[in-house]
């Protein structure tokens, strides 16, 4: 599969033939080639095990942490091989969220908005930093909630407004590009759709990359699917298309409940 | 009446069971009362001022029946002094070796050092002592020091300190590393400022356990530091400590006075260390 | 190198030097040993004469040896009914409620007393006692220490016993409760069973403790260099041997406490190293 599976013009992210395995021969991705266009939600589904967190976390090369997984393939941002970046560089352009909301316990909220300056040591003006921190936590909508208390540590937020806490975490650094991995998957359905909102809203300024089980979801939010199989890209294209008019048998059983 | 039987042994079996357990505890309360009674006395200004008083003066004071003058200042300075260079070695180095197990749990290896790490946590302590010997007063400071005194203390602190580590990261969801990553941080800083932090608690309580493990340490002691009359700060010269002043006033009759009172004050700071180690794990 | 690399590196380094501290431990050991080994032979471990005399000198770690074990698994008997209960108390019976905090507590300062002070207990108060009931004349002896020694490793005993009994899923004994059961038949059939390794584990455990204790034992036993031949009789054991004869011990007799302090540690390996097992085996 050298060619995508739908073309894209002036692709954000585009991914060559990349493959992932845990252990030798053990594939979670398969030769996977596909464009993510700018400033739109783009949802990877999928039943577990199927390859999509495999493939957001090749994104920001999260697997170099684990040396026993081996990437091939290339991964370009805005027509830069990633891997030719340093790992500063390319996760400030791409920020990640995770599954659960995962707030550095030892720090204020304050700071945990600023983590990604203060951890890798970039240093800047107190008033810099704070429009930082107010613009990160307005874009997620948390400020008015949190701005008398930023300077307490963020373990009385509710699990929503923790995720929400580590979106701004990830938008402080104005990044590129914002992957999600089943940000509301630990959350109520409240906060799933104060997170969802905030997605769509997002998107104006960010590219947004979201794993999700969750069917509805995609189809609510997203722009663009990709389906994918045991570590096969199956299907890709337009949401509205892929969840009306299916064109692989997998892909329509999935979506009618088949399986996964 | 085959229930009833039933019943009435297993009520007496709880029975047992309660006494059995209020045995258990007894000789804690006793230990402590005890050391509280024969002790308090002779607690002054002077006991923590004071250095140990040589048995003349004691059998003086005692044939006068007054209370024995001085104090366990050189023991007080010893035990800080050694505590404090074993805990200079024994807490980093503990604490790299604890991350590293966390970082490569899976690994073999790993395994091979977390093994030989129990293994020195189940060493008796005399046989650290030995060692201590022949590493540092045969060889190093050529004579019994506290130096060699503290080579055998953190050779106990140093298992106890890798435990409490990887234990205590083990608890910190891999999550959290994780978003230091994504956010482009150095491995060091998020060891340094994400890991460390988050756990904190937990290894503050694992170096204050393995300090209130060895402070009351007398056996390796004897065959390293030896003992001083007089304060010492001098780390290639012997040293006294708490616990050795305690041997030495074990053996001397005129001194049994002392004894009651060293061991107070060493039980009083070495379980309030506990106590505060357990409050802060608790919490 | 980046600094990823570096700080691996370091991590690794670190564990490394634990490595090589046990290694030169073992090595140091076995060096210290080699003349005494080179003179006796094996018979150094299977004979029971120790006779330090210039120009006659023997040396054999026999009563040594079994002193160790007689001690401590007669330690472990008395430790036992009373460990077992503590942990049913704090596990089963009062799981969860305040009382249990509070003598969970007080067990756990038993770990804390430093080994000089139980000496100091045993030798003021329990040698009297003994003397009293009639049992010993002076109150020296193995009895003497390994009742204190069953006080002390009472806390090791119950950790991890009381951890794993308190693990035991509500569910199977509510099964065995549904069925008629009494407690003692539900705790006798259901929670000792499956909780038998983590029991039999922090008991091997408990005993590998014993076996290294040194003050102790070495204020209580009557240090007599031959083989006990009942309970109330004296003795010495393997630790307390080298406390006390290392002070004037030099050439063959140092190389010989030396070898004792080997076997010790050898000893007290292989008991952790065996207790670690189980646990590791059954978790």
């Amino acid at each position: 599969m050298d060619k995508p599976i739908i073309e894209i013009k002036n692709p954000i992210l585009r991914i060559q033939n990349l493959s992932v395995s845990y252990e030798k021969d053990k594939y979670a991705i398969a030769d996977v080639s596909v464009d993510i266009k700018k400033n739109l939600i783009t949802a990877i589904m999928g039943p577990s095990g199927c390859g999509k967190s495999s493939l957001i976390r090749a994104m920001n090369r999260m697997h170099e942490l684990y040396p026993q997984i081996e990437t091939k393939g290339k991964i370009f941002l805005n027509e830069k091989d990633i891997s030719k970046l340093s790992n500063i560089e390319l996760r400030r352009k791409i920020g990640m969220v995770f599954q659960s909301p995962n707030p550095f316990p030892s720090m204020s909220i304050y700071d945990n908005v600023i983590a990604g300056y203060k951890l890798n040591g970039i240093r800047q003006k107190k008033a810099k930093r704070d429009d930082i921190v107010e613009k990160s936590l307005k874009d997620v909508a948390l400020w008015t909630e949190v701005k008398d208390a930023l300077y307490k540590k963020g373990n009385f937020l509710s699990g929503g407004q923790q995720q929400r806490l580590c979106i701004a975490r990830a938008l402080a650094f104005q990044p590129d590009v914002i992957l999600l991995d089943e940000p509301a998957s630990a959350l109520d359905p409240v906060s799933t759709s104060k997170i969802e909102n905030l997605l769509v809203k997002l998107k104006k300024e960010y590219t947004i990359v979201l794993v999700t089980h969750n069917m509805a979801q995609a189809a609510r939010i997203s722009d663009y699917s990709m389906f994918m199989y045991l570590g096969e890209l199956v299907e890709y294209g337009k949401t509205k298309d892929l969840f009306t008019n299916p064109t692989d048998k997998r892909t329509e059983e999935y979506l009618t409940g088949k399986f996964g | 009446m085959k229930g009833k039987f039933r019943s009435a042994k297993n009520r007496l079996f709880k029975g047992m069971v309660i006494v059995f357990s209020l045995v258990a505890i007894t000789p804690i309360m006793l230990i402590v009362f005890d050391l509280f009674q024969k002790g308090i006395k002779q607690i002054n200004f002077s006991f923590f001022t004071k250095i140990a008083p040589d048995t003349w003066d004691a059998m003086t004071a005692l044939n006068h029946g007054k209370i024995i003058p001085g104090g366990i200042l050189n023991g007080i300075t010893g035990t800080f002094l050694m505590v404090s260079v074993a805990s200079l070695i024994a807490i980093p180095l503990g604490l790299l070796i604890g991350i590293y197990l966390y970082e490569n749990a899976e690994k073999r290896y790993a395994g091979v050092v977390r093994d030989i790490s129990d293994i020195l946590q189940g060493a008796p302590s005399i046989v650290l002592g030995l060692i201590a010997y022949f590493w540092i007063v045969k060889n190093i400071t050529h004579g019994f020091s506290a130096l060699a005194g503290s080579a055998s203390l953190t050779i106990m602190m140093l298992p106890l300190i890798i435990r409490s580590t990887e234990e205590t990261l083990k608890m910190i969801p891999i999550s959290i590393k994780e978003a230091g990553l994504a956010l482009g941080v150095p491995y060091h800083k998020i060891i340094l400022r994400v890991l460390i932090p988050t756990g904190f608690s937990g290894l503050t309580t694992g170096i204050l356990l393995a300090l209130s493990r060895v402070l009351g340490e007398t056996a390796p002691l004897m065959l390293t530091a030896l003992g001083n009359p007089f304060v010492n700060f001098n780390i290639d010269k012997p040293t006294s400590a708490v616990p050795l002043l305690i041997w030495q006033f074990y053996n001397d009759p005129n001194m049994v006075n002392l004894i009651w009172s060293s061991s107070l004050f060493l039980v009083i700071l070495v379980l309030t260390l506990n106590l505060i180690a357990k409050q802060i794990a608790a919490k | 190198m980046n600094s990823e690399k570096i700080t691996k590196n370091i991590l690794f380094i670190a564990s490394l030097s634990l490595i090589m501290l046990a290694t030169g431990m073992v090595l140091t050991l076995i060096q210290g040993s080699i003349p005494v080994f080179q003179k006796f032979g094996l018979n150094f471990i299977f004979s029971n004469k120790w006779n330090p005399t210039a120009g006659r000198e023997q040396y054999g770690a026999l009563p040594f040896i079994v002193g160790t074990i007689i001690t401590s698994v007669l330690a472990l008997v008395i430790c036992l009914p009373l460990a077992l209960s503590t942990s049913l108390f704090l596990g089963e019976y009062y799981k969860g409620k305040m009382i249990a905090k509070i003598i969970g507590t007080l067990v756990d300062l038993l770990a804390g007393i430093p080994s000089i002070v139980y000496g100091l207990w045993g030798f003021y108060f329990l040698r009297p006692l003994i003397v009293q009931l009639g049992f010993n004349a002076q109150g020296y002896g193995i009895f003497t220490s390994s009742v204190i020694l069953a006080i002390m490793i009472i806390p090791y005993a119950t950790s991890i016993s009381t951890e794993i009994i308190s693990l035991v899923p509500n569910d199977l004994k509510e099964a065995a409760y549904s069925l008629g059961a009494t407690r003692l038949e539900v705790i006798l059939n259901v929670t000792i069973p499956m909780a038998r390794s983590g029991i039999v584990a922090s008991y091997i455990l408990a005993f590998g403790r014993a076996l290294g204790e040194t003050m102790a034992v070495t204020m209580l036993i009557g240090n007599s260099n031959v083989i006990p031949k009942g309970i109330f009789d004296m003795g010495n054991t393997m630790a307390s041997v080298i406390a006390n004869q290392f002070g004037e011990a030099e050439g063959l007799k140092l190389s010989a406490l030396i070898a004792i302090g080997l076997l010790l540690f050898l000893i007290t390996g292989i008991i952790n190293g065996f207790g670690k097992f189980i646990i590791k085996k059954f978790a």
